[in-house]
């Protein structure tokens, strides 16, 4: 009984921990069809905003939860007005500037802060919770009902805010949205800033487990990149469903045979998901749904 | 006796069937784009297809060209089972086809388009002495150097057609090659169109009835998916049902 | 094209120069800049094999150094366990190869669009990384070779296929990556200029249309990727033995963008563009030493970001456009960039144009 819960907790976290990471990737690519490769980056910067509030003498859990989440909304918003915008409906080259802005962002975190961590006094705030003989850590229980929160609160936004209405009606038809007035460029911009804001909050939130470098987006990239690709453009059920079961095969093979071939079950697993689905889960299933 | 079955077997084999569909039937979702096409086209015919917009005739033209592949039925080239093939495997039958989008490598010369098509049968030095001889026949000579994507559409149209022709093919299937030319361009398309019949049975997809007419060769008439009716271009518009569904509204 | 005159005195001149280059060189240089080239050489040979698949054949391929660090590991293996140098450098070229066209079989036979190619390859290189990170320890071993985790493990010099007894470290090795990088690219100029080249760039300009005219596209950019997979696992031979190391930072995040960034900015369509570029990154990287204020991960975003927006079409073709604006025939430019538009063309032919452009190409 121990066990199981000991496997259950794990996996779940597996699962939680890939959409945590994807998530604001995800939104950005579902509504804008953008793939920003400095989504990395812009978890790191979370954590940097965790770690500079905390060495100033903010509590964590306002760091983690509010700062975190603004300045790299803030940042976003600036990216999109400076750079993205010049790019709309080129894909690729979108993904060559942001890669580009990638490379810019740990050059300038590397030059301000240096190529070491800042700061050593950054710990998970919460301790392990007791199961029979075995621990489990209390943080990745809190992550885990984190992302479920994000997973809302993105529901949410998208079914009952105006922002989200006029925001997937803009996705769909630019040029119908612009012609009832909506500002196209306006919602963009604050697509952008949310799913900016939304990888701030996971960078903010892993920083404790992961620790902060100018170099750590690098671990993100990758992860979240293959979670959208092969969830597809559906950005809820897609990232869900991707995460379930890119998760599930990572964390079960790395509990038969451990870490190394679990990274490689997961890479296999996606592309065979990409080989059979090339629009991801989302273009064959759930294509309805948010 | 015997030299009458012999002639009957040598007629028979000038009749062969080139092209048959059985049964072909396409549906996209719950649309139903071609049902139960039964076609045959013979060797050295020139046949065009014709109907009003939505008819099928185009579905039917990419089932052919490999670019679909249909529901149920069977697409057979020179008694090859070719149903669900892929487009290169039908053009590497000795097929030419050109779609109803000019469909060219906009970034290379005239002579370099037409070469790709002469090479991938032949050595280099004999697919450059065609790929000289066919941009002649297709008029462009005088711009054989310049980038496709800088010409006027109906000479693009014509680039296509020459890399039809330097593929030396004895079967061509082309989709509305008049599409969006002026009267004298679409002359001299009508033009090469009937060259090309010297030595290759032909399948055009068209609607303009004028260039069907100049092209002559029978006409099989699509209608809501199915072959309406077969004949010359005579019969066909002597008859009242094609009248009423294709040529009525125009008159 | 095979039949163009200028072209072809260009490459002769080239040849002629990057042989001189090979003979005057090395001896000319100081140690640092020499130790520095031996470094530089194998990424001008990466980027070239990014350039060969990606100009030419359209196959945009962000990991190019998951091929890059096999070869490097698959050198390392074999002259490790079999002392053999050369046999090591042909096995690394075929598993790069081979590994690509695996890799390829997946990407082209399932159509993947460009994006999802992109992201494939990306994450293959990545998660090589952190599984080659992680084989420290006794048990991670190929043979008599300890694969080594984040420390990576030791590539043995390489010795002369015909005086075994001499091995190639400093100038020597200068020498050999000098010429692999000139054979290489010649190699490539050859294949762009064959039948099969062609039929690359036509599918790259257009793939219906080749498959219309019965050129299976899956099998020609097949094939294109694997010969890209091969030279860019010889650069990663020459790479490690630069260091004589190899570790799994060859896969690393940095490379695959320095890759990307060498075709950018050198241009797409051209060869000489990705080498070029190499080589001016790494002046770049010598002339900032190791001050603290700007670093290279700074400057190699900025020049991506600059490229992407300023100038897409890379320095090469650029300067090259702009020799042509220069040497006299500035009209009839103008009317060729006005001919490019399709549909106004037929009204401006002129014979000058036609020159121009296929100088241009």
């Amino acid at each position: 009984m121990e066990e199981l819960i000991v496997f259950v907790v794990t996996l779940a976290y597996a699962m939680a921990n890939l959409a945590l990471i994807a998530l604001g990737l995800a939104i950005v690519f579902g509504m804008m069809r953008v793939i920003n490769l400095a989504h990395g980056e812009f978890l790191m910067l979370g954590g940097y905003a965790v770690v500079l509030s905390i060495n100033n003498g903010i509590n964590i859990w306002l760091a983690m939860l509010v700062i975190a989440p603004l300045t790299v909304g803030a940042i976003g918003i600036l990216v999109e007005r400076l750079l993205i915008r010049f790019l709309y409906g080129r894909m690729i080259d979108t993904l060559l500037a942001t890669w580009g802005l990638s490379l810019l962002i740990i050059g300038l975190i590397t030059v301000i802060f240096g190529p070491q961590t800042p700061s050593g006094a950054l710990t998970a705030p919460i301790g392990s919770v007791q199961v029979g003989a075995r621990s489990i850590s209390g943080y990745e229980l809190f992550l885990i009902a984190m992302t479920l929160g994000s997973l809302a609160l993105v529901y949410g936004v998208l079914r009952y805010t105006k922002l989200g209405l006029l925001a997937r009606g803009t996705m769909q038809r630019p040029d119908m949205a612009a012609a009832l007035g909506v500002s196209t460029s306006r919602i963009y911009m604050a697509t952008f800033g949310f799913g900016s804001a939304m990888a701030g909050l996971a960078g903010g939130l892993l920083a404790p487990i992961v620790g902060v470098l100018p170099t750590i987006g690098a671990a993100y990239v990758a992860k979240a990149f293959i979670t959208v690709i092969s969830g597809g453009a559906a950005i809820l059920a897609g990232t869900g469903s991707a995460a379930v079961l890119l998760g599930g095969v990572e964390n079960i093979v790395t509990q038969l045979t451990g870490p190394t071939m679990g990274a490689v079950a997961l890479l296999l697993a996606a592309v065979v998901i990409i080989r059979l689905l090339p629009q991801g889960i989302t273009g064959r299933f759930f294509r309805r749904s948010l | 006796m015997a030299l009458a079955q012999k002639r009957e077997r040598q007629r028979e084999r000038r009749r062969q069937t080139v092209v048959e569909t059985r049964g072909l039937t396409m549906r996209f979702g719950g649309v139903t784009a071609n049902q139960d096409v039964d076609f045959a086209l013979e060797a050295g015919e020139l046949r065009c297809l014709i109907g009003p917009n939505g008819a099928g005739k185009s579905t039917f033209f990419k089932c052919l060209t490999g670019q679909l592949t249909p529901s149920e039925g069977s697409v057979a080239i020179r008694d090859i089972d070719v149903t669900g093939a892929e487009p290169h495997d039908i053009a590497g039958l000795g097929v030419g086809i050109k779609t109803q989008v000019p469909n060219v490598f906009d970034g290379l010369s005239v002579e370099e388009n037409v070469w790709l098509s002469a090479r991938r049968t032949h050595g280099a030095d004999r697919a450059w002495a065609m790929t000289a001889e066919t941009v002649e026949r297709v008029r462009l000579g005088d711009i054989r150097r310049r980038a496709v994507g800088t010409l006027a559409h109906g000479q693009r149209q014509w680039v296509e057609l020459g890399m039809v022709m330097a593929g030396e093919p004895w079967l061509v299937l082309l989709d509305e090659p008049a599409a969006g030319m002026t009267d004298e361009e679409t002359v001299f398309t009508a033009e090469l169109i009937r060259e090309i019949n010297r030595t290759a049975s032909l399948i055009v997809v068209e609607h303009d009835m004028n260039f069907i007419r100049a092209i002559a060769g029978r006409v099989t008439v699509f209608h809501r998916g199915r072959v309406l009716m077969e004949g010359t271009m005579d019969q066909v518009s002597a008859d009242q049902t094609v009248r009423d569904v294709y040529l009525g509204h125009k008159h | 094209m095979t039949r163009d005159r200028g072209e072809d005195a260009r490459l002769i001149a080239l040849a002629v120069l990057a042989i001189a280059a090979l003979l005057i060189l090395p001896g000319t240089l100081d140690f640092s800049t020499a130790y520095g080239l031996i470094s530089a050489i194998p990424m001008a040979l990466l980027g070239l094999s990014l350039g060969l698949i990606w100009g030419y054949g359209g196959i945009l391929c962000f990991g190019q150094t998951a091929f890059f660090g096999i070869g490097a590991y698959a050198y390392a293996v074999w002259a490790v366990n079999f002392g053999d140098t050369t046999g090591a450098v042909v096995c690394a070229i075929v598993l790069g190869a081979a590994f690509a066209a695996a890799l390829g079989y997946f990407i082209f036979y399932g159509r993947v669009s460009d994006v999802y190619l992109g992201a494939i390859t990306l994450v293959v290189t990545l998660v090589l990384l952190q599984v080659m990170r992680r084989t420290s320890g006794p048990e991670y071993k190929i043979g008599d070779a300890l694969l080594g985790g984040f420390n990576g493990t030791g590539a043995p010099p390489m010795r002369v296929p015909w005086d075994t007894g001499t091995m190639l470290i400093g100038p020597p090795l200068l020498y050999v990556s000098l010429g692999a990088l000139i054979v290489c690219y010649f190699v490539c100029v050859a294949i762009t200029r064959s039948h099969f080249g062609r039929v690359c760039v036509a599918i790259r300009e257009n793939e219906t249309r080749a498959e219309l005219l019965g050129y299976d596209a899956r099998l020609y950019k097949l094939g294109l990727f694997a010969i890209g997979g091969g030279l860019a696992a010889l650069a990663g031979v020459l790479s490690g033995l630069a260091v004589t190391r190899v570790t799994p930072e060859l896969f690393n995040l940095k490379n695959a963008a320095t890759a990307i960034i060498l075709v950018i900015v050198g241009g797409r369509g051209t060869l000489i563009g990705p080498v070029i570029a190499a080589f001016g990154i790494f002046y770049l990287q010598k002339s900032l030493g190791s001050q603290q204020t700007v670093n290279l991960d700074l400057v190699l975003g900025a020049l991506l970001i600059g490229f992407v927006l300023l100038l897409p079409q890379g320095l090469v073709p650029a300067v090259m456009t702009l020799v042509l604006r220069r040497s006299g025939r500035r009209r009839d430019f103008k009317a060729t960039r006005r001919g490019r538009r399709p549909g106004r063309a037929a009204t401006r032919t002129g014979r000058g144009v036609d020159r121009d452009l296929q100088a241009a190409e």
